[in-house]
C-alpha cells in the first residue's frame, strides 16, 4: 500500500463516517460541524484527483462562508428535535424496506464491472507548466459560458425571492414627522378660528327626558 | 467568439433575459399606484419574445454556445406557446393579484425568470443546460407560491414544493451523472449516437434511466411521484396555480422529449421506458380521475385532473413513434389551453375576500352570467373528451397512438377512466345549469380579461370543429426535430 492509498483510505473513510454522523446526530449544531468534517475531507479526496482548485474552493466557499452562516442560522433557530422525530418508528418499517431494496438495487449495478479501476485508467500526466485552475476559468468563459451565465441568473432569482420573501417595509406608526415641518409649523395649520353667535344649551338632562 | 456563434437562435431567450433586469430596475421607481408600469413592460417583453421566436424560427436545427443550445422547429413552437400562455396568465391574474396585494414587481420578475427556465429547458442539448433551466424555473415558481406570505396554506405549500422538488432534482441529476458515467458525454446529440451504438455498460444506462423516469415523473406529477401536486395547487394563489398549471408543462414536455425520445431513444432502451412509463400512465388515470370525484374544492379538483392528463400525455409518449410523440404535444397544447380557461373563470369569479374555489360557488351560474357558464361548460366538456371539443381529438390522437403500437389494453383502461372522470367535469355543467345560486354577486371583469376568456373559451370549439391543422403541425415541429 502506497503512501497515496493509506491517504487515501484515510480520508474516505473519515467522509463516509462524518456523512453518517449528520444525519444521525441529535444536536443540529453537531449535524452542522460534521458536514464541515464531511467537506473538509471530500477537498482532500479532489486535490487527490488533482482537482486542485475545486478542493481549495469547497474549503474557501463552503466551509469558510456558506456552513459559517449556515451554523449561526442553525443556532438561533430553536428547532424542536422531539417534533421532527415524531412518527419515526411508525414509517420505519415501510421506508426502511424500500431503502433496504434500493441500495442493494444499486449495490448490484454500482458494485458491478463497469465501475471498476480498469475502467477509469490513470489520465496522462500533465504537462510542466499545467494550470488546473487556468485551464478550468479557460472552460468556463468559453464552452461552458451558457450554463455559467444561467447559473448567475440563478443566483439573482435566489436574491429576488430571497427579498421579496423577507423584506417587511416599516409602516410609518404616524407619530414621526419630519423635523423640518414639525419648525414650521403656522398658527393656521393647527387652530382653526370660528366665528359663530352664542347660542344657550338645554340641560342634557332634560333633553333626555324630552326624547322619551 | 466561434463558443457562442451564432448568436441570433437564442435571440429570445437573450431578449428575455435583457428585459427582466431591466424590469427588475425600473420597478424599483415605480410607486404602488403605477405598478400598471411593471405589468405593461412585461406583456411587451413576452409579446416582443413571441415575435422574436416566430422569426428566428427555422426548420432545420441550429446548435450553438457549443452545441449547448438548439433551436429547432419543436423548440420554436413550444417556445412561442410558452410566451403565449405567460401572457393570457398575466392577464386573467391582474385583478385577484391587485386584490390581494400580489400586484407587485417580484411576481412580474418571477414570472419572467420562470419563463426564461422554461425556454432554457425547452432548447438545451446538453444536460447541464436542462438541469439549469429546470432549476431556474422550479426556485422561481417556489418563491412565487410562498409570496402571499401571510398565509399558512401557502407557506405549507410552497415548503412541500421545495422539498419534493430537491428530492426530484436530486434523483434527476444522480441519473445525469450515471448517463454520463456510462457515456462519457452530456450532450444529448452525442448520448442519442453513443446510445444508438450500444455502449459497453447498457446495465448503467438502465440503471439511470429509472433514476431520469422518477425525476421527470416528479416534475410531471405522475403517480406514484405526484404527492405535492393536490397541495401545491390548493395552497398557492390561485394566480400562482395558473402559472404552475400552465405554461411549465409545455417545459416538461419539452425535457421529457429531450431526455427519452432523443438522448435515450434507442430501439433497446425505448422498450425499457415504455414498460416505466405505461405503469406511471395507468397509475395517473386511475388514482388521477377516483380521487377527484371526492373533492369539493375546485382547485384540488383540477389538481388530481392534472394528474390524470399527465398519464394520457404519458401514453403519448411511450408509444415511441413520431406520430405518438406529436399527439404528445398536441395534447399537452390541448391542456394548457383548457387549464388556462378554467383557472381563468376561477379567477374572473373570485373578488375581494372570495375565491370562488368551491364546487358550490359554481352554483347557478347560468342565471348569473348564461356567457360564462356557457364557456366554462366548453371547457369542461373539453377536459372531459366530449366532442365537439378539442379535447375530445387530444385524447383519439394519443389512443390512435397507442393502439399502433398495439397495446390494446392500455387503450382500454385510459378510456374506461377517462368515462369516469367525465363524472366529476359534468357535475360542475350540473352545477352550473341545474342549481339555483347560492350567490348573487355581480361578476364585473375588465374588458381585456372578458375578451380573452372568450376567445379562449370559444377557441377550444373551434380547435375541435377543425382539430388537423393543429395536429399536423405538432407532428411536423416534432419530425424535424427529433
Amino acid at each position: 500500500m502506497t503512501f497515496q492509498e493509506i491517504i487515501f483510505w484515510f480520508f474516505s473513510a473519515v467522509l463516509v463516517f462524518a456523512a453518517l454522523r449528520v444525519i444521525t446526530a441529535r444536536n443540529p449544531v453537531h449535524a452542522a460541524l460534521f458536514l464541515v468534517l464531511a467537506f473538509c475531507t471530500s477537498a482532500g479526496l479532489w486535490i487527490q484527483l488533482e482537482a486542485e482548485f475545486l478542493g481549495i474552493a469547497l474549503i474557501l466557499v463552503y466551509v469558510g462562508a456558506v456552513m459559517v452562516l449556515f451554523l449561526f442560522v442553525v443556532m438561533m433557530l430553536d428547532i424542536n428535535i422531539e417534533r421532527l422525530r415524531q412518527g419515526f418508528w411508525s414509517y420505519l418499517p415501510v421506508g426502511g424496506l424500500v431503502a433496504a431494496l434500493l441500495v442493494v438495487e444499486m449495490a448490484l449495478v454500482l458494485g458491478g464491472p463497469w465501475f471498476g479501476l480498469g475502467e477509469a485508467p490513470r489520465p496522462a500526466p500533465a504537462p510542466e507548466g499545467y494550470s488546473n485552475t487556468k485551464e478550468l476559468g479557460r472552460l468556463i468563459y468559453t464552452d461552458y459560458v451558457y450554463p455559467f451565465e444561467l447559473a448567475a441568473v440563478i443566483l439573482l432569482v435566489a436574491i429576488v425571492a430571497a427579498i421579496a420573501l423577507t423584506l417587511r417595509r416599516r409602516k410609518s406608526s404616524g407619530r414621526q414627522m419630519d423635523v423640518a415641518q414639525q419648525v414650521q409649523v403656522k398658527r393656521a395649520d393647527r387652530v382653526r378660528m370660528v366665528s359663530m353667535p352664542a347660542v344657550k344649551e338645554d340641560k342634557v338632562e332634560a333633553k333626555e327626558e324630552g326624547g322619551k | 467568439m466561434e463558443y457562442i456563434m451564432p448568436l441570433w437562435p437564442a435571440y429570445p431567450e437573450l431578449f428575455l433575459l435583457v428585459m427582466a433586469c431591466v424590469i427588475l430596475l425600473v420597478d424599483l421607481f415605480v410607486s404602488d399606484d403605477n405598478r400598471i408600469v411593471t405589468y405593461g413592460l412585461t406583456q411587451f417583453t413576452l409579446a416582443g419574445c413571441a415575435l422574436l421566436t416566430f422569426f428566428t424560427g427555422n426548420a432545420e436545427p441550429v446548435y450553438t454556445f457549443s452545441g449547448m443550445f438548439v433551436d429547432d422547429l419543436m423548440a420554436d413552437a413550444l417556445k412561442l406557446a410558452t410566451c403565449v400562455a405567460v401572457i393570457t396568465v398575466l392577464v386573467y391574474a391582474r385583478a385577484y393579484n391587485a386584490a390581494r396585494g400580489l400586484f407587485t414587481g417580484e411576481f412580474f420578475t418571477l414570472a419572467l425568470f420562470a419563463t426564461l427556465g422554461m425556454m432554457v429547458m425547452i432548447s438545451a442539448n446538453h444536460l447541464l443546460t436542462l438541469y439549469l433551466g429546470l432549476e431556474l424555473l422550479s426556485l422561481s415558481l417556489y418563491a412565487m407560491v410562498a409570496l402571499q406570505r401571510d398565509s399558512v396554506r401557502a407557506t405549507e405549500a410552497a415548503m412541500k414544493y421545495f422539498v419534493l422538488g430537491a428530492l426530484a432534482s436530486g434523483m434527476l441529476l444522480y441519473g445525469m451523472s450515471m448517463l454520463y458515467g456510462a457515456t462519457g458525454t452530456l450532450e444529448i446529440t452525442e448520448l442519442a449516437r453513443l446510445a444508438n451504438e450500444g455502449v459497453r455498460a447498457q446495465v448503467v444506462l438502465v440503471f439511470a434511466l429509472v433514476f431520469i423516469v422518477a425525476g421527470l415523473g416528479f416534475k410531471l406529477g405522475a403517480v406514484p411521484f405526484h404527492m405535492w401536486v393536490p397541495d401545491v395547487y390548493h395552497g398557492a394563489p390561485t394566480a400562482v396555480t395558473l402559472f404552475i398549471g400552465s405554461a411549465p408543462k409545455f417545459a416538461a414536455f419539452a425535457i421529457v422529449m429531450r431526455l427519452l425520445a432523443q438522448a435515450l431513444g434507442a430501439e433497446a432502451l425505448t422498450e425499457e421506458w415504455r414498460n416505466m412509463l405505461a405503469v406511471m400512465a395507468v397509475l395517473s388515470l386511475a388514482i388521477g380521475n377516483l380521487t377527484a370525484i371526492m373533492q369539493t374544492n375546485l382547485k384540488r379538483m383540477f389538481a388530481y385532473s392534472t394528474i390524470s392528463h399527465m398519464g394520457f400525455l404519458l401514453l403519448g409518449v411511450l408509444s415511441g413513434s413520431i406520430d405518438g410523440y406529436g399527439a404528445g404535444m398536441y395534447y399537452v397544447v390541448v391542456y394548457v389551453l383548457m387549464t388556462l380557461g378554467a383557472f381563468g373563470m376561477i379567477l374572473l369569479l373570485a373578488r375581494d375576500g372570495f375565491e370562488a374555489e368551491d364546487l358550490d360557488d359554481y352554483k347557478g351560474l347560468n342565471q348569473r352570467n348564461p356567457w360564462y357558464a356557457f364557456l366554462m361548460l366548453l371547457l369542461m366538456f373539453s377536459m372531459a373528451g366530449i366532442p365537439p371539443t378539442v379535447g375530445f381529438y387530444a385524447k383519439l390522437s394519443v389512443l390512435q397512438a397507442v393502439v399502433e403500437i398495439g397495446m390494446w389494453w392500455l387503450a382500454v383502461v385510459a378510456v374506461l377512466f377517462s368515462l369516469i372522470g367525465a363524472f366529476y367535469y359534468l357535475r360542475i355543467v350540473k352545477l352550473m345549469y341545474f342549481d339555483e345560486p347560492a350567490d348573487n354577486a355581480p361578476i364585473s371583469a375588465s374588458g381585456d380579461v372578458r375578451a380573452l376568456l372568450s376567445v379562449n373559451g370559444i377557441a377550444v370549439l373551434l380547435l375541435g370543429i377543425a382539430p388537423q391543422p393543429l395536429l399536423v403541425l405538432c407532428i411536423e415541429a416534432v419530425r424535424a426535430s427529433i
